[in-house]
Order: C-alpha cells, then sequence, then structure tokens
C-alpha cells in the first residue's frame, strides 16, 4: 500500500458528516454555466413566443388576482395601486417557488445523468436557481414598465434608499428555495410521499406569505406570527422600498437571513448525504 | 516498477430486493435504532451470495462481496464476467456514481468514467451546443472543450450536423457524436462500460484505435466487454467476475480461458468441463474433449475449402458399457443438423465395448463442405436407444473460401448450400 497523502480520491462507505465538498462544485462552474445555458434554450425551442410566456404568465395572473382580490373582494393593498401590488407579489413569489419546485426533485429527475457520470451534484440545484435569475431579470423588466407607468402617473409611489437592498433580498429568496428544495430532494430519493406533500404546500404557503395580502391586514399577533417566515419579511422591505408602504424591520430581516443560512446548511449536510447511495434507492 | 494508480481493499455492495415501500420503511427503521445505540448494521450480518437464477432466502444480496486488487499506471485492465456478475456495479462504484456498502478504495489521478454514450445529451439542444455540455459533464472544462472542438467534430464525421437539434439524428450519428466527445476527454483513468455495442464497423474500429492509442501514452483503462476479441486486443491484464466476486485475476489470456472454460462453455481448445449442462445423459460416461484436426493431426479450427479432416473425440466412461454406439452431427450455426456420421465398422452400424476409463476416437470425414460457419453435435448412446452422454451446437469452426490447393479457391457466396457433392455430369446434343 502507497501512503495515504498522494491519493487524489479516497472512497469509504461512511464519511464525515461535513465533509462537503464545496470546492469541487466551484472546479465545475462551467458545468454551472452550460446547464444554466441549456435550461434557457431548452425550455423555449419550438415555440413561437418563445421568453415573451415569461411575462405572458404574471400578467394574466396580476389581473386575475386585481379581479379577485381587490376590485370584487375589495381586499387592502396598503394604498400601493392594486396592478402593481400584485404583481410585485407574483414576479418575487414565483422566483422563490420556481426555485424550490424545480430543486426540490433533483436526484429524481436527473437520476439518468447522475447514475452514469459523476460530479457534484449540487451542480444541478445551483443551476436551477441561477437560470430562474434570468426569467427573474425578464419579469423585472415587464415590473418596471408598470412601476415606471405609475410612477409619473399617480404620486402613491415613493422609492427610497432602501432599494439597494433588493438584489439581496433576491439572493437570499433564491437560497432559501434552493435549501428547501435539496432538504425536499433528500427526502423524495426513497420515499416519495413528500412530493404530494410539497405539491399543495407551496400553494397553501404563498397565502401566508403576503403574496396577495399586506401584512398590516393581519392581526398583531398574527404578524409577529409571520415574522419568522422569510418570505413575508423579503416581500414587505421590498414593497416597501419600492413604494414607501409596507413594512421594514431591520431586525426581522437579519432573523430571516439567519433562518435561511441554517436551512441551507442543513440542507446541503442532507444533500451530501443522500447524494452518495441515492442511485440505489430512487 | 510503475506505481499503483487504483488500489482497492475488501469492496462490497449488498442490495435490497424487491420494492420500496412499507417493509423498506420496518428495515430503515431497524437500521436507525442499531445506529442510534452504536451497533452496526444488522443487514451487513446477513445477504447472500448474488446468484440470480437461485430463489434465496434473504431479501438481502451482495452485488459485489471482498473485492480487492490493485491496477498499475498504464495498465489496461479487462473486466470480464457472465450478466449479473458485478461488473458494472463494480465500474458504478469507481466512477463514483454510488457508494460502496463496505470496504474503500483509493484513485490517483483524474478518472472519466464512460458508462453510457451520451448522457445528459438534450434532445432540443444543436449538436455544438451538446458537445460543450457534455463535454462538461464528463469533467472538462470549456476552454478544453474549446481547444478540442475541431479534433471531436472531425472524429466524430457529422460536421454537416453539428447545428442541427440530435433528436434529428441517426441513432449511430447520436452515439459518434457522443463518443468523440468523451474520447477526447484527457483522463489519466479511463474507465469505460461496455459502449462499443453500438455503432458501425468502421466506427467501433476507430473507438478501440483510439483507446489502444490512450493507453500506448501510458495511460490506465478499466474496460469491460462482452465482446472477449475487444478485449483480447485491448488489455494487458483481466479479471474474470463472478457472481459478485473475482474468480481470477492474471494476464488477459489467462482470464479469457478461465472465463471461457468456466461453467457450460466449451473452451477455444475444446475441452468439455464436467460441470456443463447436459440435456440428455445418464451418467454412465461423458465427452471431455473435442478437436477438429487435418490429415497430419494438428488441431486446427477452420479448414480451407476442399480440405479434408478429422474429428477426434475423448470420451470418459464411468462404467464399463458393453454397447455404445457414437455419433456427430455437424450443423449450421443456428444448429440445424446437416450431416449425420454414425460410428460404423467395415461399412455396417457398429456398437462398440467401452472400458472403464478414457477411450480416444478419430474419425475422417470424406465430404466437402461448402464455405460458410458450423457447429458439432455429439452424442453416445446404447443399443436399446438410450443416451448416455448428448452435447448440442458446440465447437463452431468455419470453412474457408480460400481453397485447400492453389486455384480451388471458392468464388461464389456461401448461400449456395453447405454439401457440395460428387457428381458427374454429361452434356448431349439432341
Amino acid at each position: 500500500m502507497q501512503e495515504n497523502t498522494d491519493w487524489d480520491i479516497i472512497v469509504k462507505p461512511k464519511s464525515s458528516l461535513f465533509q462537503l465538498n464545496l470546492k469541487e462544485v466551484w472546479a465545475y462552474k462551467d458545468l454551472i454555466l452550460l446547464m444554466v445555458k441549456r435550461d434557457i434554450t431548452s425550455v423555449y425551442k419550438q415555440t413561437i413566443l418563445g421568453p415573451v410566456w415569461m411575462i405572458i404568465q404574471p400578467i394574466f395572473t396580476t389581473a386575475i388576482y386585481t379581479f379577485t382580490f381587490s376590485s370584487t373582494a375589495k381586499m387592502s393593498t396598503d394604498n400601493i395601486p392594486p396592478v402593481l401590488f400584485y404583481l410585485i407579489g407574483q414576479v418575487f413569489w414565483n422566483y422563490f417557488s420556481d426555485s424550490l419546485n424545480k430543486t426540490s426533485n433533483t436526484f429524481i429527475a436527473n437520476a439518468g445523468v447522475f447514475g452514469k457520470v459523476y460530479f457534484p451534484r449540487l451542480v444541478m440545484p445551483i443551476s436551477v436557481i441561477i437560470s430562474n435569475l434570468v426569467k427573474l431579470g425578464i419579469q423585472l423588466g415587464l415590473l418596471l414598465i408598470i412601476y415606471l407607468y405609475y410612477y409619473f402617473t399617480t404620486d402613491s409611489l415613493h422609492p427610497n434608499i432602501y432599494i439597494l437592498f433588493v438584489p439581496i433580498f433576491i439572493i437570499f429568496l433564491g437560497i432559501f428555495g434552493l435549501s428547501l428544495g435539496v432538504i425536499f430532494s433528500s427526502l423524495t430519493t426513497k420515499y416519495r410521499d413528500f412530493t404530494f406533500l410539497l405539491g399543495f404546500a407551496v400553494q397553501l404557503i404563498m397565502f401566508a406569505s403576503c403574496v396577495v395580502f399586506p401584512l398590516s391586514m393581519y392581526s398583531q399577533k398574527i404578524q409577529n406570527l409571520l415574522a419568522y417566515n422569510p418570505i413575508v419579511t423579503f416581500m414587505e422591505a421590498i414593497r416597501f422600498s419600492l413604494t414607501g408602504n409596507g413594512s421594514f424591520n431591520i431586525v426581522n430581516i437579519l432573523i430571516s437571513q439567519a433562518i435561511i443560512i441554517l436551512f441551507l446548511f442543513f440542507g446541503i449536510i442532507m444533500f451530501s448525504k443522500t447524494e452518495k447511495t441515492f442511485m440505489d434507492s430512487v | 516498477m510503475a506505481r499503483n494508480v487504483i488500489e482497492i481493499l475488501n469492496l462490497g455492495k449488498q442490495y435490497r430486493l424487491g420494492q420500496v415501500g412499507r417493509s423498506s420503511i420496518a428495515d430503515d427503521f431497524k437500521r436507525l435504532t442499531h445506529r442510534l445505540r452504536g451497533k452496526e448494521d444488522p443487514f451487513l450480518q446477513i445477504g447472500e451470495e448474488n446468484d440470480r437464477t437461485k430463489k434465496g432466502n434473504s431479501d438481502y444480496v451482495w452485488a459485489l462481496k471482498d473485492i480487492s486488487f490493485n491496477v498499475q499506471q498504464g495498465n489496461v485492465l479487462g473486466i470480464i464476467g457472465k450478466n449479473g456478475a458485478g461488473k458494472s456495479t463494480l465500474l458504478k462504484i469507481l466512477s463514483r456514481t454510488t457508494s460502496p456498502t463496505i470496504g474503500e478504495y483509493k484513485i490517483k489521478g483524474r478518472v472519466a468514467s464512460l458508462l453510457e454514450v451520451g448522457t445528459g445529451f438534450h434532445p432540443d439542444l444543436t449538436g455544438r451546443e451538446n458537445v460543450f455540455l457534455n463535454g462538461a459533464l464528463l469533467g472538462m472544462t470549456k476552454a478544453e472543450i474549446k481547444k478540442n472542438f475541431d479534433e471531436i467534430l472531425d472524429f466524430s464525421g457529422v460536421e454537416r450536423y453539428i447545428d442541427t437539434p440530435v433528436k434529428r439524428y441517426s441513432s449511430g450519428m447520436y452515439v459518434r457524436l457522443a463518443f468523440a466527445v468523451a474520447a477526447h476527454l484527457d483522463p489519466e483513468i479511463l474507465i469505460v462500460d461496455e459502449v462499443l455495442a453500438v455503432g458501425d464497423q468502421e466506427f467501433q474500429d476507430k473507438c478501440l484505435g483510439k483507446m489502444r492509442s490512450v493507453s500506448e501514452e501510458g495511460r490506465t483503462v478499466l474496460f469491460v466487454s462482452h465482446n472477449l476479441m475487444a478485449v483480447k486486443q485491448l488489455c494487458t491484464s483481466g479479471i474474470f467476475m463472478k457472481n459478485g466476486t473475482i474468480k481470477s485475476i492474471g494476464t488477459i489470456n489467462e482470464t479469457i480461458e478461465e472465463y471461457l472454460n468456466d461453467g457450460n462453455i466449451v473452451s477455444e481448445l475444446g475441452d468439455i468441463p464436467r460441470e456443463m449442462k447436459r440435456e440428455y445423459s445418464n451418467g454412465e460416461g461423458y465427452f471431455n474433449k473435442i478437436a477438429l484436426l487435418n490429415l497430419n493431426d494438428v488441431q486446427v479450427f477452420s479448414l480451407a475449402f476442399n480440405q479434408p479432416f478429422k474429428v477426434k473425440l475423448q470420451f470418459e466412461a464411468l462404467q464399463y458399457i458393453e454397447d455404445a454406439i457414437f455419433n456427430i452431427n455437424i450443423c449450421n450455426t443456428i444448429g440445424e443438423p446437416i450431416l449425420y456420421a454414425v460410428e460404423k465398422l467395415n461399412g455396417n452400424y457398429s456398437f462398440s465395448k467401452v472400458e472403464k476409463g478414457i477411450t480416444e476416437i478419430e474419425v475422417v470425414f470424406d465430404i466437402k463442405l461448402l464455405p460458410n460457419n458450423y457447429k458439432f453435435t455429439i452424442g453416445v448412446g446404447h443399443k436399446s436407444g438410450l443416451t448416455i452422454d448428448y452435447l448440442e451446437g458446440i465447437f463452431p469452426f468455419k470453412v474457408n473460401k480460400i481453397g485447400y490447393e492453389v486455384g480451388m479457391d471458392y468464388p461464389w457466396d456461401i448461400s449456395n448450400g453447405y454439401v457440395e457433392p460428387e457428381t458427374k455430369w454429361n452434356f448431349k446434343k439432341i
């Protein structure tokens, strides 16, 4: 036996819980970029409208929400024009829920590739949240147009300096989707029960995430409870920085970020534990 | 001496049979409680040898067990064995797509594994886009792929289609492009599973040539294939696996010989193993050798057209046999008998007394076989018709189109039949 020091790969059945190989993920950064490119270019192949579909969906959803919740049910939108209120909610919620949904079946959807070639499995979920970022960018373009329309035609919008934090909120929303996604993908490899749970849970969580109702609509007691939902905190903060209405609570934001980091840490550990043997049970 | 680039120690892989469901969660729970109490996994104690033809008692089988070997740098190692021997499981573990249950291994150098061609090819993307994607999946950087792109394109021979989505490709083109990418990886260790089965002969030769040149550059190759010819050409050493364990390790010729001698296969040299499955046999005696000879008594494996030949059999009688009658069929490749030769003495059917022990039987054939591939069926029975031993479709041999003597080459194609009789042709004008 040669001395142990100069081997490149040593594989044993059990490894340390915290052996995460994140350095290896970085070595595969070209693959991440190519996967992102694949996701974006392959989705709209053989369509006529192509990426236009990315903005058609929020337009229609916003129209329906405006009609249902604002015009018919007369719900408050915190003095923000209803169309803008729902569009903001839609765009950022979609980024989170798409990231969650698409990363939650990482192992099952990629079993074919994973079974044949080794690369750090985290490449897949990471590329998903990056390609969703591109979709978000296009939807933000739509948001900007609607925003400017209301900015110049009404005086209900008061953007402020906190707008500089929006990119950070977006990154944390993506990481939150990724964290929950990799946790679910680890859980579902052997027992598929969680796929069914996730299917309707995401829809229900939307109603507890201030996507269609402002936080101010709830009683103080519920508001305190919802502060532990990071999406609520970010959604409110984004609305506040864009319009001056809503709430921007720096303590809640830090708590949310801490919660997300915790989930991310936990998720990556679960994921790297699962990736070693999932091929046998998927 | 070259250094070891792969060291494998006591590697094992256990699988649970049956479906994942409520029963497997009970097992998972048991495993968890054992681990929490600091005990070893209870299911590692059980588990049976992986023989799929037998019904077992346990839900757990060892797809691999006690695998230990080292591979030196520059070695081209062929791994052979029947379906289910554990070859692919071993390659999967070495290429890190799954983990071993027990044991460990170490690798020095960059590994590229080719368990399938075209992994990750997206049907909607063009050939060019897929080359980059597939290359990155196999571990190349974008710059490396760009550098090799022209060579890849040239090797694949699908230049005209490179900007067309791969779903429009023929399956051959698809494989060509995919293998071309893999062939231009620059690994120190290349792991290849049966991927050459597709593609036409020309391309297969090209792939084998590429793999040979990889090994000549001093890199290490692990190659699994059922194509013994390819293994023999390519590999220097071999491992023969059976039911999840290593049966033998040695030079490639030794291991191939071992593999062919194992179980129910008659070896290339004509040795007939006793364990070989026999449809009809009453246990009084067994054939243990068959050979094709030319008239100078030299063993041959193919005949020239029009060449006379002999067949030599060895029969081991376990007891004295009063009235044995031997026969030899020559069959075509699908097993249809063409000729029936039965024991004769001075032109009469005869029965012979066979003493206990080994008897050698030599049969001279006076027949002109047409160029084709043939096999033997051999049998021995009692006068009553009761079969003593019978082996069907063994020991293939070939009759070539090249003549035995100068000028006797067979000019037609081989579909004209099997035997050319002695004939007399008379022509008369009327």
